[in-house]
């Protein structure tokens, strides 16, 4: 019981947002989404994280999730900006089109 | 410590020095090394020959160290020192130094002068090691070791392809015979559990008939291919084409005669089968036969020596098969220096005549080298049977011997050692005789060989000569050292029971046969002056199987070589190009097919690679669950 919230809504809402994420990452093209279901995923896990932190009266969940968040920024820069000159050069954020790499 | 350890041991010195820093030393360092170790050697030979005169039952075992040492099989390093190894010794040290001192001469223009006298150094080694092992296996080793040393010396002049030819040939040969010697041994071993000389002899009779029988001639087998009997004797010959002090020594003198080293040493097992003693006397004389044919109508200078060798070496087997084993070792004595005589003064000849060996371009050489002229003369003579020389006394104890066993024997051997004496009557005249057919620069150039040539070719012609008093004749009322040196060795030697009177009247017979031959060598190349054709085309239909050596090469060559070779293409073309290739290729191929629709999966589609991660871990997932 975390204030008075059973454990397993916790489970349940992150195992949702999780799936969510999954399932956009597959089904979407654009690179946009991609990146958003992404974080998705990541904050999944980061709750359930959280969420267990406070169960067992351990901070140490809750530091690494500040950990977890400060290195999701920076990928979210850097991934934005490899996404900036993607555009830049094919006009398009569609993530199939950049299967032209195996060649 | 006993001295013989010693006497294997300088030549082995002698070729660790050659071999290593050969190509630093000057030549006369080099063969002054090369031939002192081996007299070294010999003056040791003597000292322990002495000592074996006083030794307790006239022989000694010196340990050297264990070998092979495993539950019961027990193989020492162990030399054997009695009066049968003491008298190959001494031929072995004595008649290599002086083929060593020679080979200083006839080797000093050759850029592989080191190498040559490292060979020959590693040779006597090895034959040392042969005949003085008191045990099969050591003597195994040393076989092993002369063959290899056969074959370097044979192809010492590599870079022609004929010289390497001829060197593997006599070493596939040597192999064949060397399977049977070892399976020999390794019968030995399963019968008697034991390859200690000592051990075994006692307890021959203990096996069964058969067993000995087999024993027997496995070990005949190592030595046909050793000793050059039929049908194994077609490498001697060419074996000529090594460097001429070589021919002297390991396939007239030393190596060859092994053979009949091995079977005087295994005399118990021959004394007990007569199939095998049979065989051998068979063999032995059909050698014997064919060799004296062959050399009838050869016209290199060495082939014919060669040829004379292999019948030299059958008449010896034919002594084995009669049981008359001191008689062959004394004719292994003097054939050793009457052989080698004639190889060196062959040599010497060659070497006048800058390096031509046909007959037919020599002639009147006499006048000219009057040394080599007489000591080839000595050697003809030894060789040809007529008294006081050497051969004489050996080939008569061999055919009082074979009178008494064997009519058809001594008929057939009496034939033989006639045709030895036209044909070696024959190639003195044509090489000494007569006006001299080679070109002017040869005639220009022709002058006696070198003091340290000649030296040894007086020796061994002094040996030639004398060689006979080690085994005078018993109607002659004269010790017979020989037979009394080997008793204790070969218990079964088969006494000569001929009265005296027959025994004179065989040596008539002998003598007689002789002079015939020479007579008619000397009418038919002296008188008449004949020379051998030039042509093949010119001989007459008899004389052409005997020409072609009874076309022996080209028979192997139908019946062995061809079939083996078309065994081998049938090996290449069916089961490796077809059935090998098609699993390695196969395989190859497979994973490569695998490859392009494994590629496919790789489309660089990131949704794609997702999916298969998800689906991956949802496996991995599952399967944890499940389990």
């Amino acid at each position: 019981m975390i204030n008075g919230i059973s454990i397993d809504l916790y489970l349940w809402l992150s195992s949702i947002l999780f799936v969510i994420g999954v399932i956009g990452v597959m089904l979407r093209r654009n690179t946009i989404i991609l990146f958003m279901c992404i974080e998705l995923m990541l904050n999944a896990v980061s709750l359930l994280m959280v969420a267990f932190s406070a169960l067992h009266q351990d901070t140490a969940g809750q530091v690494f999730v500040f950990f977890n968040m400060a290195v999701a920024a920076c990928e979210v820069a850097v991934g934005l900006a490899i996404l900036t000159m993607i555009f830049r050069r094919s006009k398009s954020i569609d993530a199939d089109l950049l299967s032209n790499l195996k060649n | 410590m006993n001295l013989a350890i010693l006497i294997p041991l300088f030549p082995l010195i002698g070729f660790l020095l050659n071999g290593f820093f050969g190509k630093k030393m000057s030549k006369t360092l080099s063969g002054t090394i090369g031939a002192s170790a081996v007299f070294a050697s010999f003056i040791v030979s003597i000292i322990v020959f002495a000592q074996l005169q006083t030794a307790p039952g006239n022989s000694m075992t010196v340990n050297v160290f264990d070998w092979i040492s495993a539950d019961t099989l027990n193989i020492p390093i162990a030399f054997l020192i009695d009066s049968l190894s003491v008298v190959f010794l001494l031929i072995i040290t004595g008649i290599g130094f002086l083929i060593h001192v020679y080979s200083i001469g006839y080797m000093k223009h050759d850029e592989g002068f080191s190498r040559f006298f490292a060979y020959l150094n590693l040779f006597i080694f090895f034959m040392l090691l042969l005949v003085m092992g008191n045990n099969y296996l050591v003597m195994f080793m040393g076989w092993e070791g002369v063959g290899l040393c056969s074959y370097l010396l044979i192809g010492f002049w590599f870079k022609e392809r004929e010289n390497n030819n001829a060197a593997r040939k006599a070493f596939v040969m040597n192999r064949i015979g060397d399977l049977g010697f070892l399976l020999g041994i390794f019968l030995i071993f399963v019968t008697y559990g034991s390859t200690t000389f000592g051990e075994i002899f006692p307890m021959v009779d203990g096996a069964s008939e058969s067993t000995i029988t087999i024993i027997a001639l496995l070990l005949f087998v190592g030595a046909m291919g050793k000793s050059a009997q039929i049908p194994l004797f077609t490498w001697l010959p060419d074996a000529m084409a090594g460097p001429t002090p070589v021919s002297a020594l390991i396939h007239a003198a030393t190596m060859v005669t092994a053979g009949v080293y091995m079977v005087v040493r295994s005399n118990v097992f021959y004394s007990l089968s007569q199939t095998a003693s049979t065989t051998i006397a068979i063999v032995g004389i059909l050698t014997m036969l064919l060799g004296a044919l062959i050399a009838l109508f050869q016209n290199d200078i060495k082939k014919i020596l060669a040829y004379s060798t292999v019948s030299q070496l059958g008449l010896m087997f034919v002594a084995l098969g009669v049981h008359a084993y001191s008689s062959a070792v004394f004719h292994v004595t003097t054939h050793a220096f009457f052989k080698a005589l004639l190889f060196l003064a062959a040599g010497s000849v060659i070497h006048a005549m800058s390096g031509e060996q046909d007959i037919r371009k020599m002639g009147g050489l006499k006048g000219k080298i009057k040394i080599t002229f007489l000591t080839m003369l000595i050697g003809t003579i030894a060789i040809s049977g007529f008294p006081p020389f050497s051969g004489f006394f050996s080939k008569d104890e061999i055919f009082a011997h074979l009178f008494q066993s064997n009519y058809t024997l001594w008929l057939i051997a009496l034939f033989a050692s006639m045709l030895t004496t036209f044909y070696m009557f024959r190639l003195l005249y044509l090489t000494f005789f007569g006006s001299f057919r080679g070109t002017a620069a040869q005639e220009k150039h022709l002058h006696e060989s070198p003091k340290s040539m000649t030296i040894p070719l007086l020796v061994l012609a002094i040996l030639s000569i004398f060689g006979g008093v080690l085994g005078l004749p018993a109607s002659w009322h004269l010790p017979n050292w020989m037979h009394h040196n080997l008793e204790a060795i070969v218990i079964f030697d088969e006494p000569i029971i001929l009265s005296h009177a027959t025994e004179w009247l065989l040596m008539a017979i002998a003598i007689g046969g002789a002079v015939v031959a020479l007579v008619f060598s000397y009418v038919i190349y002296r008188k008449q002056g004949i020379l051998p054709v030039e042509k093949e085309s010119m001989l007459k239909n008899w004389q052409k199987p005997i020409f072609y050596k009874f076309y022996v090469d080209e028979l192997y060559e139908t019946v062995i070589r061809k079939p083996i070779d078309g065994l081998a293409k049938v090996f290449y073309k069916v089961i490796d190009l077809q059935i090998i290739n098609a699993i390695v290729d196969g395989a190859g191929k497979g994973i490569n097919r695998l490859g392009v629709s494994a590629r496919l999966l790789q489309n660089g589609n990131v949704g794609t690679y997702f999916v298969f991660m998800v689906a991956a871990i949802i496996g991995i997932l599952l399967f944890t669950f499940l389990n």
